[in-house]
């Protein structure tokens, strides 16, 4: 029925997580006046190994939360949404915050992210980092600045993430829907 | 998602409705813990919070619930409105819902009122009470409180202490412990102890002290005088005396135990301040956690999907 293809091996993934780790060193210093958010539900596999690795780098302890936006969300009533745990014992008011996120698809959850977090103060400047961006795609004016890759998918199509603890990382699969579907 | 279109009683909810609807108002206990503590998600939802009966604590929590979900709210009180000229309930509540309200919560001095409003017009109904019948979401926040104090219901042994008989609570408490598989008992004089309630697989004590060292949390209810038309027990003092409990008497006991109230509490008759104010009460818990779980409760009828 669905043809997987991978498009980001394990070892491939390893490369691109410790490339989007050294582009955020490159751009926030110490850390001093960042937090890195993850988004749940998914978002948090990726969110923390990169927080994982950004306080290996730079041997430091990161400000760190996951946040869900299930409430913020447009979508209420079109499908069954079931909140998850919000872990942010910090406020983001003046800080820089990086959120982190698998898919980039219509944009809209991100939308909600941004409500969402204006609950926790007025951060100083917010920037989206993804693993894969969808082009195309978007519902919604949202641009990431950190890119893991690029796919160009059709709306029939489906990017999954398989997130597999033996090899330390992900793959990511491509589905695409043959034509007699 | 839930079961059941309204919350007319927790006798229809399953074990699953009411993990998830604990679950849910896990989330929005946290929510109303933050800074700003509202969220959109019924920005679209108009709600009518309609009270045939006095109430305080329902009637504000349930609307600082809406509130804080986003919802608009109405409100209405029977005694400044046309029910006293003589309009029937069907006739206000299709009046008020052709002015495109959502959903109802309705307090009613009437058992089965929620329920045949729920089969009369069209709208998501929420029981806020009806007469000596069910008070859902009062069950639930009991169980929450629980949960969050003991950890889990399961397992967990309940005593409903005081006016069985007249209490919408308790039958409400009973069907929420129980399907969460906690022990029920109740205690209180025999005359205010319902006759065959324990074909409803609770056990019935009528010594306070047997009943308290056998619990793990005593419930203890308002004796309402409003609503006893007749003498049930001689005086306030002799109940007082035989079922009110005060911090000598809870400190006499093998074991500590968790005292809850629903309010509104008359301090002195089934509970001494010593006992609502002391360290064992988790009667202000309750009231903070009523308003997540009725959050809970609106934000997952309202996101039922249309069928």
């Amino acid at each position: 029925m669905v043809a997987p293809r991978i498009i980001l091996d394990a070892e491939r993934f390893r490369l691109t997580l410790a490339r989007l780790c050294y582009q955020l060193i490159e751009n926030h210093d110490d850390f001093s006046q960042s937090v890195v958010v993850g988004l749940q539900p998914r978002g948090i596999f990726l969110s923390r190994k990169i927080i994982a690795e950004l306080n290996k780098l730079t041997g430091q302890k990161i400000t760190y939360g996951e946040l869900d936006v299930t409430f913020f969300r447009d979508d209420f009533r079109r499908k069954a949404l079931i909140p998850q745990n919000t872990q942010m014992d910090f406020v983001v008011e003046g800080k820089k915050v990086i959120l982190v996120d698998d898919v980039l698809f219509t944009g809209r959850s991100i939308r909600a992210s941004l409500d969402a977090l204006q609950q926790f103060g007025r951060p100083e400047k917010v920037e989206l980092l993804v693993l894969v961006d969808r082009r195309w795609s978007r519902e919604i004016p949202v641009s990431p600045d950190y890119v893991g890759i690029t796919v160009d998918a059709v709306f029939s199509e489906k990017v999954t993430l398989d997130w597999n603890t033996d090899q330390q990382g992900a793959i990511v699969h491509l589905l695409t829907k043959n034509q007699e579907d | 998602m839930l079961s059941v279109k309204h919350l007319l009683g927790i006798k229809y909810l399953n074990r699953e409705d009411i993990a998830l609807i604990l679950q849910t108002a896990d989330t929005f206990l946290d929510v109303i813990n933050r800074p700003i503590k509202k969220v959109p998600s019924l920005r679209d939802i108009t709600i009518v919070n309609l009270f045939f009966e006095n109430s305080t604590r329902t009637r504000l929590s349930f609307e600082l619930a809406e509130k804080r979900l986003s919802a608009d709210t109405l409100n209405f009180t029977a005694s400044s409105s046309s029910v006293s000229k003589g309009e029937t309930l069907i006739d206000t509540v299709n009046n008020i819902l052709s002015m495109k309200v959502d959903m109802v919560v309705m307090r009613h001095p009437q058992a089965g009122a929620a329920h045949f409003l729920s089969e009369q017009v069209d709208s998501i109904i929420v029981n806020a009470g009806d007469g000596a019948h069910e008070h859902p979401t009062q069950a639930l926040l009991d169980a929450f409180s629980i949960k969050r104090k003991l950890g889990s219901v399961e397992g967990k042994k309940v005593v409903i202490v005081g006016d069985i008989l007249h209490s919408r609570v308790a039958l409400s408490n009973i069907f929420c412990l129980q399907k969460l598989g906690a022990e029920v008992a109740v205690c209180g004089p025999p005359t205010l102890i319902p006759r065959h309630i324990e074909s409803l697989g609770v056990r019935v004590e009528t010594n306070l002290r047997k009943a308290l060292e056998w619990c793990d949390v005593a419930n203890m209810l308002r004796i309402q005088l409003e609503r006893q038309d007749i003498k049930y027990f001689p005086s306030l003092r002799e109940y007082s005396s035989l079922y009110g409990l005060n911090a000598a008497y809870l400190e006499s006991l093998s074991k500590e135990i968790v005292i809850m109230h629903p309010g509104p509490i008359n301090r002195g008759i089934e509970i001494s301040s010593d006992v609502a104010d002391g360290p064992h009460s988790i009667i202000l818990d309750q009231v903070e956690n009523g308003v997540a779980v009725r959050m809970a409760v609106l934000y997952l009828l309202a996101g039922r999907q249309p069928e």
